[in-house]
This record gives structure tokens, C-alpha cells and sequence, in this order.
């Protein structure tokens, strides 16, 4: 509780800043994580297309570097639509450090 | 200079919005405020103002598109009554909690069923909890003059809540009488322009209005809204005050009518105060000592002034023109809490009166009077004017 602002803090009017969604990490609701493969990936950018978060992440000589984990809310799919199956989906329970 | 006219309730709001200019009026009619969006039609249509009317498909879509105007920086009007009033219900705590200043030409009228075209206070009352200004008006000069000033009391910065400025349907809304209107410069330089605290249109200060919280932030943004309402009164006193200054008329929060010195005193709201100040005087004639205290301000509720004006009775009616089915009527709960918490205990009898229009004669306000004089006191709600 104590780092949530009392009412004389909060602005007014139910307001908030606006465009600040880039601060939100989606990627916590991840409960799949997309684990990218360099070597199958044919760079067809399929994945980068159709990812509903812009989590595919590209150069600018339009080939695939891997996923940006802060926004990634692991849907899937970028893994379904990869022709090379070069995306494959883990449960986010394989990568937590002990 | 300023001009009279022989005018109606509604048209004197009309006239105001006319004077007042808003950027934005979004309406739609019915009885008995119909006449207040339509005269105002007609001053848009001949190029009066400026004012940006929309013309919706129902008084929910009326109220929601002055809420985006109104959080866009807009200064906004509109007006509606009964079921249109209850239409617009889902919107008025969001346009309360969006700090929307939206003055309201609100004209009383009873809430079906049976469908009923006339006045009683069922449909403000049933807003009285939605984060709105509340003021209740006796004749359309203190409906024009309190719609202007609610324009300044509305937008006070630390203020910066919705507005209903009430007057009863057909009673007041279609009674022609005199009133002295302001001249168009006058009204212009004492409402000033618009200065809006977070407009959507300012795009180079970005902000969301009415975001998602759950348990974390509702209860602490409820809690400034209730910081603001404490701001209303001294906001409401320094604007009567420099309008009266201008007009030489005073609208305190309170009208206190021969209750200095009174025994008896009714409490009562809008038009039926005219009959029961004319009962005081025929009372007073005869000897008995007793006065009207009518309230004008009901949201935010200046329970001291009340209790101010109370104190020194030895016994109380307090008439509403609403009931609250199953519970004391409105207007008495409140009177009644204003005197606990102030440690005063006088005997006070509940009427509820005029419902449906159901007319109020002085005859019903002297029954009320005699039984206070003749010590008829007890805690059952009782009916003036309905037929047992
Ligand atoms: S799992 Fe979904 S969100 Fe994550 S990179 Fe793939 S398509 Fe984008
Ligand atoms: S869809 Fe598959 S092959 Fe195509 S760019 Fe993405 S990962 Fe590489």
C-alpha cells in the first residue's frame, strides 16, 4: 500500500498522463515465451507482421535480432505462422531462476 | 442598461444560455424543459451565438456528448426533466468525476409512473448522491440570475463540479412574470472565459480521462470529490456576492424569511415557498410568531446556515416535495441530521407535499403552521393536499 499516492497526491479529475503505454510491461503477463531460433529463421518477417505487440524485434535491413521479452505477452503467434518453425512456444516456468 | 420583460422560467434560461455564449449545448427535449433547448435553437439558427448545438437521439447520448465536450475544455450547457433526468442517471457521476462544469437547467417534474407531466423534486432527488451541485430556484428571476452565476461557481478551479440549476416544471418553467435581464456585455464580462484545467484539446499536455482502478485509486478520487464539494459554499458566497454588487440582487445559500425571531418555521424548497411566506405574513397578522426558511443550496448541504437559522425555533415543519419511499423524505433527513450533529433537538413534523404537481395553497402551509402552534408533533410522515 505504501507506494500508492494518497488522495491529495493523485491529479485531479481522474486523470492521468496519456501516452505512456510504452511504460507498461506487458511482458509480465507472459505465462509462454517464444524462443527464437537464428539458425532456421529464413528472415521471411511473418512473424514481425503479425505479432499484435511489435515484440518481434528487426533491423533495418529487415532481418529478425529476437523478441523484446518487456512487451512479449507470449499469444503464440508469431510461433504459428513461422513456415520454418523457427518460434517454439516454453512455459515461462522453464526459465525461472532459482 | 438592464431591461425587463415578461418572460417564462425556460425562456429565462434560454436567454441566459444566449448571454452565456457555450461553446457547446448537446440536448434533447422534453416536458416541461423542451422550451429551453428550443428557444435556444432558434438563436442558433438566427446566429446569436456560437454555440456548437448537437442534436442527439436521447437525453443519454445528450449528457455523454457535454461530458466530452466539457473534458475537451468546452463551456457546456444543457437542460432536461424527469425520465430524461433519469435516462441521463449512468453519466452524471462520471461527468462529477471527470470535473466536468456543466451547468444544467434542470426542471422539476415527477417521475413515472403513472406518467405525469407536472412538478414534484423526485428526479433531482434521486441524483442527489451523483457528485453534482444542487440548487433549488422560487421564480425565474432567480433562475436567470442563478444560472449565470452558476456558470463561475461550476468552473472555480478548486471547485470544478457539474451543476444543476432547478426550477419547478410549469410552476416556474411556464409562468410568465417579470424579470430584469442583464445587459449581453455584463453577463460576458462576469463569467469571463472558460480557462480549463486539463482539456483534452491541449495536446502538447496529454492526458486520459476515466482510466481503469480497481481497489487500488476509486476510493481516494471519491475522496477528493468530496474535497471539492467543501469548496462550493465559500465559491457560492464570493460569486452572489459580486453579482449582487452588479445586479443588487443577493441570493444567499438560505433564504430566511421572518424566521429571526420565529417560534415556528417551515423548511421548504423552490416555488411553495411563495404560499407558505404569504401564510407567515396572514400568521403574523394574528399574532403567531413564525417563519420560512427556504434552501437554495442542497448539494453540497450548508447544514450550519441551517442550523443557524433553526436554532432558536421551538418547533420545526420541514416539507418535501419528494418521498423517499420507505424512509424519511429527503430534505427532512438532512434537516434532521444537520440539527443532531449540531446537539439540537426540536420536535419536527414531516410533510410531503405537491407530488405530480398536486398544487400547494397557502391553506396547506397554514395546516402545517397550526400544527405546530398547537403542539400536533410526531414522527409520522404526513400528506398536505392529498385526499385520505
Ligand atoms: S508470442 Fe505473441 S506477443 Fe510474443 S513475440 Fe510472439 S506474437 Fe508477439
Ligand atoms: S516467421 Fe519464422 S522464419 Fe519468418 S522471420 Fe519469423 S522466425 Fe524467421
Amino acid at each position: 500500500m505504501s507506494s500508492l499516492k494518497g488522495w491529495q497526491d493523485l491529479p485531479l479529475a481522474t486523470t492521468v498522463p496519456a501516452s505512456t503505454s510504452e511504460a507498461v510491461q506487458t511482458g509480465q503477463w507472459r505465462s509462454m515465451r517464444p524462443i527464437w531460433d537464428e539458425k532456421e529463421c529464413i528472415h521471411c518477417l511473418q512473424c514481425w507482421i503479425q505479432c499484435p505487440d511489435k515484440s518481434i524485434k528487426a533491423n533495418a535491413d529487415g532481418k529478425v535480432t529476437g523478441v523484446d521479452y518487456f512487451y512479449c505477452k507470449g499469444c503464440g503467434i508469431c510461433a504459428a505462422v513461422c513456415p520454418k518453425k523457427a518460434i517454439e512456444m516454453r512455459p515461462e516456468s522453464e526459465f525461472i531462476e532459482q | 442598461m438592464p431591461r425587463k420583460d415578461i418572460t417564462s422560467g425556460n425562456w429565462a434560461v434560454a436567454e441566459a444560455m444566449r448571454q452565456i455564449n457555450p461553446d457547446v449545448v448537446a440536448a434533447y427535449p422534453i416536458t416541461p424543459s423542451t422550451d429551453i433547448p428550443m428557444r435556444f435553437s432558434e438563436f442558433v439558427a438566427d446566429g446569436l451565438v456560437d454555440t456548437n448545438l448537437v442534436t442527439v437521439e436521447s437525453e443519454h447520448s445528450a449528457i455523454s456528448a457535454c461530458v466530452a465536450a466539457s473534458v475537451s475544455g468546452a463551456r457546456v450547457m444543457t437542460a432536461s426533466s424527469a425520465n430524461g433526468v433519469a435516462l441521463m442517471h449512468e453519466i452524471f457521476p462520471i461527468a462529477a468525476s471527470y470535473r466536468a462544469p456543466i451547468v444544467f437547467g434542470l426542471v422539476n417534474r415527477s417521475l413515472g409512473a403513472p406518467i405525469n407531466i407536472h412538478c414534484d423534486h423526485g428526479d433531482s432527488m434521486a441524483e442527489r448522491d451523483s457528485g453534482w451541485i444542487h440548487i433549488y430556484c422560487e421564480d425565474g428571476q432567480e433562475v436567470y440570475d442563478t444560472t449565470i452565476m452558476a456558470v463561475r461557481i461550476a468552473e472555480q478551479k478548486d471547485v470544478l463540479l457539474p451543476i444543476f440549476v432547478c426550477q419547478d416544471g410549469f410552476i416556474t418553467s411556464h409562468c410568465f412574470e417579470p424579470i430584469e435581464f442583464m445587459d449581453d456585455d455584463v453577463v460576458r464580462k462576469f463569467i469571463g472565459e472558460r480557462d480549463p484545467l486539463f482539456p483534452l484539446l491541449d495536446v502538447d499536455n496529454p492526458v486520459a480521462y476515466g482510466s481503469l482502478v480497481l481497489t487500488d485509486y476509486y476510493f481516494e478520487i471519491k475522496r477528493q470529490q468530496v474535497e471539492a464539494m467543501k469548496h462550493v459554499e465559500k465559491a457560492y458566497l464570493d460569486v452572489a456576492a459580486e453579482f449582487a454588487k452588479i445586479t443588487g440582487r443577493n441570493y444567499p445559500l438560505v433564504d430566511k424569511y421572518r424566521t429571526e425571531d420565529a417560534d415556528y418555521i417551515m423548511v421548504i424548497m423552490s416555488s411553495a415557498a411563495g404560499a407558505s411566506k404569504e401564510t407567515v405574513d396572514r400568521l403574523r397578522e394574528k399574532g403567531h410568531k413564525v417563519g420560512c426558511l427556504r434552501i437554495r443550496l442542497f448539494r453540497p448541504f450548508p447544514a450550519k446556515v441551517i442550523v443557524d437559522a433553526l436554532k432558536g425555533a421551538k418547533a420545526i415543519a420541514v416539507c418535501d416535495r419528494a418521498a423517499s419511499l420507505g424512509a424519511p423524505a429527503p430534505l427532512f433527513t438532512e434537516i434532521k441530521g444537520a440539527l443532531y450533529d449540531a446537539g439540537i433537538h426540536i420536535p419536527a413534523n414531516t410533510y410531503v407535499y405537491g407530488l405530480g404537481g398536486r398544487d400547494f395553497f397557502p391553506h396547506n402551509a397554514e395546516e402545517a403552521f397550526m400544527d405546530l402552534i398547537n403542539k400536533k408533533m410526531s414522527p409520522e410522515e404526513r400528506y398536505l393536499g392529498l385526499r385520505e
